[in-house]
């Protein structure tokens, strides 16, 4: 299964690897969102209050990932998931994909932070915890888009129907990721956070385990 | 489910509700006063919902185990009825907000996290419309029913307990057990709970065998 695991994630990396226009467009995707962002508030570095630049960051991570994970199903045709379907286990590839997609969500947020911090500001008082709950978020994120792009891509892969699935379910994630996102930015102490830090593990817990539940009975259809 | 027996109840209950919930004493309390009868018609309402999608969740496992249209039926109307009383919930308790919290729309957490169920499940309705085969339809649409429900939990029963509400046992608010209600208000409180998720039932029910006459004549006028 580990093994099964790993090299699906290989396989991933190298079709990412091979298609560069993809993971280079959803990265050119995070950068130009921030700087419409940026030239839309009007805001000089330092100037945006803290509220606003978590909220906007927030969206923009929300927006880059559901764009970024969409693909995850849609990119590969028919008959190479038919094959697969023969040689490997559900279980694995949905535990593949979603680490896989961990991974690039990380990236994205990763990136737009950078940006942000270049030409928003940085206002964050406390990275530590910033970038747990970035790890945390990321996880999350891609455990319920996966699983949201593997129901439409059987629905005739429809951008419109990745979002209404996507946006509902993932709200929850989002909600308690701003807001410790917002305690670090304060630069509150750990304990406070703490809860907030518990329930969303446990949210990305109760999503993760539904997907994998689920998934053998997507993929048979 | 043909027996008469818990339609009977419901009527029964439903009246009930009604007389009692709007004639019956009720504690004085500041703010609230008379507008505290809306725990019959509005917070049942969301015990009503929860109940049922329970239920939709029960008939989509069933049904992805065992690939029966009839349990698909159920599901996929169970749902319906929770999708009316969601609405409803949202309408009563926007009603009642007005007179307490002096506006529609608060932004109260538990607010917006029932608005955010509810559009989870009218994406639920927009998946079922864009899949045309019927055996297709009935399993994606178990799947996301039950990756909502799961998604659904958390939003509605710990994201409220972590910030303050507006609403009554939370955030410094009294509870209903400060209300002194083990007596007046839980004997119609219980009841129409009871009562309102029965009526939802056989909407429910009452949709379903609409469905299967439907089904049996399009069966009929393709054989013949």
């Amino acid at each position: 299964m580990l093994k099964e695991i790993s090299i699906l994630i290989q396989k991933e990396l190298r079709l990412e690897w091979r298609q560069k226009y993809a993971l280079n467009g959803i990265l050119l995707y995070v950068v130009s969102a921030v700087f419409i962002t940026y030239l839309s508030v009007g805001a000089k570095a330092g100037n945006l209050s803290v509220n606003s630049w978590n909220a906007l960051y927030w969206i923009i991570i929300l927006f880059s990932a559901v764009n970024g994970v969409a693909k995850s199903f849609i990119q590969e045709h028919q008959g190479r998931q038919l094959y697969y379907y023969m040689i490997a286990s559900p279980e694995a590839i949905i535990l593949s994909k979603i680490i896989y997609n961990t991974g690039l969500t990380l990236v994205l947020a990763l990136l737009g932070y950078g940006v942000f911090s270049v030409i928003l500001g940085n206002p964050v008082a406390d990275q530590g915890l910033f970038l747990l709950n970035l790890v945390l978020g990321a996880v999350g994120f891609s455990a319920s888009l996966t699983m949201v792009s593997g129901i439409a891509s059987k629905a005739g892969n429809n951008a419109t129907l990745m979002a209404i699935l996507s946006f509902p379910v993932i709200i929850p994630i989002l909600l308690m990721a701003i807001r410790i996102s917002k305690n670090a930015l304060d630069g509150l102490d750990w304990s406070v956070s703490a809860d907030k830090l518990l329930a969303l593990a446990a949210i990305n817990a109760i999503v993760a385990v539904t997907g994998y539940i689920l998934f053998p009975y997507l993929w048979r259809s | 489910m043909r027996q008469s027996w818990w339609k009977i109840l419901a009527i029964a209950l439903l009246v009930y509700t009604l007389v009692a919930g709007l004639l019956m004493d009720v504690p004085r309390l500041p703010i609230l006063n008379e507008t505290i009868r809306a725990l019959h018609f509005h917070v049942t309402m969301w015990f009503g919902m929860i109940l049922m999608l329970v239920a939709a969740v029960f008939y989509s496992i069933k049904y992805l185990r065992t690939n029966d249209l009839q349990c698909d039926d159920l599901a996929i109307e169970f749902t319906n009825a929770a999708i009316l009383f969601g609405v409803l919930g949202i309408t009563t308790g926007m009603l009642w907000a007005k007179f307490t919290w002096g506006d529609y729309w608060s932004g109260d957490p538990k607010q917006n996290a029932s608005a955010i169920g509810l559009l989870m499940y009218f994406a639920y309705l927009i998946l079922r419309n864009s899949l045309t085969d019927t055996q297709q339809r009935a399993r994606i649409g178990a799947i996301y029913n039950i990756f909502a429900f799961a998604a659904f939990i958390p939003l509605i029963f710990v994201l409220p307990r972590l910030t303050d509400s507006l609403h009554p046992g939370n955030g410094g608010n009294p509870g209903f057990n400060a209300y002194d209600l083990d007596s007046k208000l839980r004997m119609v409180f219980y009841p129409a709970i009871i009562g309102w998720t029965l009526l939802g039932t056989w909407i429910a029910t009452l949709r379903v065998r609409a469905r299967r006459i439907e089904r049996t004549l399009e069966d009929q006028f393709l054989n013949s």
